[in-house]
């Protein structure tokens, strides 16, 4: 890419080039319609001027013509729906072989946090080749996660998760910028998205961890009191949360939920909003008493209980008999 | 020129300009051409205002690093662009000036049908645009014209709340005029002009009054809830309080998706006007164009969320809304269809409006056509919040509305002021909007998909080209505005006398003098003929109205 005056971005994941060739398909269609208006026009406008002696000769309209330039261009622009919702479709479909990130943005910085405990800001080191998943929020105000030359975009909300994934194919350094204006210093909320082989992506990973995310998530756990109702022995007065990450939860008002990230999230900040069926709301919320960091971690936690046995992880979420008899693999 | 006789004779005819001259006469007018008049003052004094920080945007973007003014002063500069453009110039432009003096002459009538509520609209977009000039003076206003919670409602402390208010005013301003050309059109039309007879210009202005009705109490109602989240902290859109930030987009966008017909539509009402007077033919396709303008204005709310594909909406309502966007694209690819159709065996002069009206269809396809790579979800992912957005949008809202405004203005003119502009001078001002336009926008396209992100202040090095490009089409683009506005000024008392039918038009606003009396017609017409029936105007009308 010429640094003097670019004219096509970067590109440097397994997106860009899918989204580049969609851009040129309607880049080409776009080009034949504008050109035959232009030429249409300019021919009409020449061949028609007025000349002495010649009169307008009136047309009412021609329905077959109205049906045809309003059917025709509707195909064509069908082939955009349906190429462009494919695409889409790719970009807000993580595959499950990702490795997790935890992004928290806040006014004017990126936050990054790796699943082995790294931490970076307005930075984000990640090896080419392998599918990353990017599990963001926000502490104030809507910003925006827009890497040009993955051809990706996602708006980072504050109060839930959003998600974003891509597969880097070349190595480098690329502009991460907010593409969602969130205040004075909205320009300057960018970075570097780092991509690196993965011998040397394996040192740099070497160096600066403290503990494993999850492993945080296990002590906050602890510290916060959360193992006291939650027990993973006996019954507590919360559910067991052993393995319940991605399962359906059956619910006190009979609605049945994915017990995905955002629940995960909002059961710690206001545990009332969904509670599980057979169970109190007797949960304190946790709004204020934990950063958005510490979420993350707790969240991190409560899905690594679902790695060791998957086999075990059946749910069966019927309606309690009772509140004092709760079952297993539930979260409130 | 036959009409200078008119002044040789001592007594001039009583007409609206002339039917008092204090200023009572004209702050308490109920007569819809001089209303016409003071939006066409007002909307003009925000349009240099709006376009004064455009260029401070573009200065300031003409180098990579922040230096012109401090990050927080280009917030509120763009912020002011945005809403003085947006509230106080686009949405009123057509409709409040060209549709104030033209939907009563043009079916017949001697008012609108509440002059009165007439007036009243005029005074609440002054009370608006004061409002907005105070806050612009006191500090200003950094959260872009959208507004989004929870910047706006928690965590900026400029003056929102005063803001919203005057959005909220102005909002009613434009309901006003909505409801009064929608009872006007229905009721007030001359005898024997039947709805398939009306002008198209009449069309789109009724298809832009139902969504001024229908679009702007929503908008109201988001600035109130904006307003009590800031006062009183009542959770509506800040998670932290209990509410939902997307709630805020999905009702943000119902009125503000729809503004933009509300800004296009009577532009293209304008370019069905210009388009068969200067091709001395019937409209190709009339029920088509009467029919699409009606279409957009009812799709036209159903596919607010194509602004939300990357804001955290489910995959399948994206879906279902990218597929709605591309029907929005069928009426208006019919217009531009019709239209160029009308040309064929044409006899076609090019006097200024219709170099608009060419210039129109140009921005407009390339405005409208890069509307569907944004309707296009794998496109819009990379290319929102982009340049790329920004130059689709000035290119339909500048390009678009702009050119529609600007041609009628000239095509009109005679009737407004009856005094012809300068035609060399007014040629050269459309050639330097069509050029310095696409100088400034172009670019832009292309800065939007190479990753410059809308709303920077500063930016890495390599997009220094293309902006700079950008800001010296704005140069040329502003030439472009200026000369009207001069040569305008200088034809009130220098331009040749206009005829009442100077460019030989059907409709019946030529039908009356120039400038039409205060009741518009002597005697109210009587209609027995289609709309455009060039074919029946008498041939030695068609010798050319050659003005110069």
């Amino acid at each position: 890419m010429s640094k003097f005056l670019p004219l096509w971005p970067d590109s440097a994941s397994t997106m860009s080039g899918q989204v580049d060739a969609l851009y040129i398909y309607l880049l080409l269609v776009a080009g034949i319609m504008t050109a035959l208006i232009f030429i249409s026009v300019t021919v009409l406008a020449i061949k028609y001027r007025r000349v002495a002696g010649r009169e307008a000769t009136q047309i009412e309209g021609s329905t077959i013509l109205e049906i045809g330039w309003s059917i025709i261009p509707f195909f064509v622009m069908l082939t955009f729906f349906i190429w462009g919702a494919v695409i889409y479709f790719k970009e807000r479909t993580p595959p499950a072989d990702s490795t997790e990130v935890y992004v928290v943005a806040k006014q004017w910085m990126w936050k990054i946090e790796h699943m082995e405990g790294q931490r970076e800001i307005n930075e984000l080191h990640v090896p080419v080749g392998q599918n990353v998943k990017l599990i963001m929020t926000s502490q104030d105000v809507i910003h925006s996660f827009f890497v040009p030359a993955f051809r990706i975009k996602q708006d980072v909300l504050p109060g839930r998760y959003t998600t974003l994934w891509f597969k880097a194919t070349v190595p480098g350094r690329y502009h991460l910028f907010c593409a969602e204006y969130c205040g004075t210093m909205h320009s300057g909320m960018g970075g570097d998205i780092v991509v690196m082989e993965p011998q040397d992506y394996a040192q740099w990973m070497a160096g600066g961890a403290t503990a494993p995310l999850q492993e945080t998530g296990k002590e906050l756990f602890a510290q916060l009191g959360c193992a006291t109702c939650h027990r993973f022995d006996v019954q507590g007065r919360g559910p067991n949360l052993t393995a319940i990450y991605n399962k359906p939860v059956l619910l006190e008002d009979g609605r049945t939920v994915i017990a995905d990230e955002n629940y995960v999230r909002e059961s710690i900040l206001n545990p009332t909003a969904k509670i599980v069926s057979g169970f109190k709301p007797v949960m304190p919320t946790f709004q204020g008493i934990v950063t958005d960091e510490q979420l993350n971690a707790l969240v991190a936690y409560v899905k690594s209980l679902a790695q060791p046995t998957p086999g075990s992880a059946g749910l069966q979420n019927q309606p309690a008999a009772s509140p004092d008899q709760p079952q297993n693999m539930q979260v409130q | 020129m036959a009409s200078t006789a008119v002044t040789a004779n001592q007594a001039p005819k009583l007409n609206y300009l002339n039917n008092g001259h204090s200023l009572k006469s004209w702050l308490l007018t109920t007569d819809h051409k001089r209303i016409a008049i003071l939006y066409l003052i007002s909307v003009t004094t925000f349009f240099f205002l709006g376009g004064f920080f455009a260029m401070l945007i573009r200065l300031e973007l003409l180098t990579p690093q922040g230096d012109l003014m401090q990050a927080d002063t280009y917030n509120k500069v763009f912020t002011m662009h945005g809403m003085i453009m947006v509230f106080f110039f686009l949405i009123p432009v057509v409709p409040a000036v060209l549709g104030n003096f033209l939907v009563p002459l043009m079916i017949g009538a001697k008012d609108l049908a509440f002059p009165r509520i007439n007036l009243l609209s005029w005074y609440l977009y002054v009370v608006g645009g004061l409002l907005i000039s105070h806050v612009m003076l006191t500090g200003g206003v950094d959260t872009g014209w959208t507004f989004y919670s929870p910047f706006s409602t928690e965590y900026t402390n400029t003056k929102i709340v005063e803001a919203g208010l005057a959005a909220f005013v102005a909002g009613f301003s434009s309901i006003f005029t909505g409801l009064n050309f929608i009872v006007t059109i229905h009721r007030m039309r001359a005898p024997g002009l039947t709805w398939n007879r009306l002008p198209l210009f009449i069309w789109a202005n009724y298809a832009t009054s139902i969504i001024m009705i229908l679009g702007t109490p929503v908008v109201a109602i988001t600035i109130i809830l904006v307003a009590v989240e800031r006062l009183f902290h009542l959770g509506i859109f800040d998670p932290r309080l209990g509410g939902d930030p997307l709630l805020f987009q999905h009702l943000f966008w119902f009125y503000s998706h729809p503004a933009v017909y509300i800004m296009i539509l009577p532009s293209m009402g304008v370019i069905s006007e210009l388009i068969t007077c200067f091709s001395r033919k019937r409209v190709f396709g009339y029920n088509f164009i009467a029919l699409s303008s009606i279409a957009i204005a009812v799709i036209g709310f159903l596919v607010w969320a194509h602004h939300m594909f990357v804001a955290g909406i489910s995959l399948y309502a994206a879906m279902i809304f990218s597929f709605l966007t591309f029907f929005v694209g069928v009426p208006s690819a019919v217009k531009v269809f019709n239209w160029t159709a009308t040309l064929y065996k044409g006899s076609i002069t090019y006097a200024t409006p219709m170099l608009y009206a060419f210039g129109f269809m140009g921005l407009f396809t390339i405005g409208g056509l890069t509307g569907l790579f944004l309707a296009t979800l794998g496109i819009d992912v990379h290319v929102t919040d982009t340049y790329f957005v920004v130059a689709h949008f000035h290119y339909v809202m500048v390009g678009g509305v702009l050119m529609g405004y600007l041609g009628g203005m000239h095509f009109w003119w005679p009737k407004i002021s009856g005094r012809m502009y300068p035609e060399g001078w007014a040629k050269l001002s459309a050639l330097l909007v069509f050029v310095g336009f696409n100088l400034t926008f172009f670019p832009q396209f292309i800065l939007g998909y190479v990753g410059m992100p809308r709303r920077y202040w500063q930016y890495p090095p390599e997009f220094q080209v293309l902006n700079v490009l950008s800001t010296a089409g704005s140069s040329v683009l502003a030439m472009g505005y200026l000369l009207p506005m001069i040569y305008f000024l200088w034809s009130l008392k220098y331009g040749p006398i206009a005829e009442a039918n100077p460019w030989h038009a059907a409709g019946l606003e030529w039908k009356t003098t120039s400038p039409p009396p205060t009741f518009n017609f002597d005697e109210t017409p009587v209609v027995t003929w289609e709309a455009y029936n060039y074919d029946e105007i008498p041939d030695k009308e068609l010798e050319a109205p050659v003005v110069r």
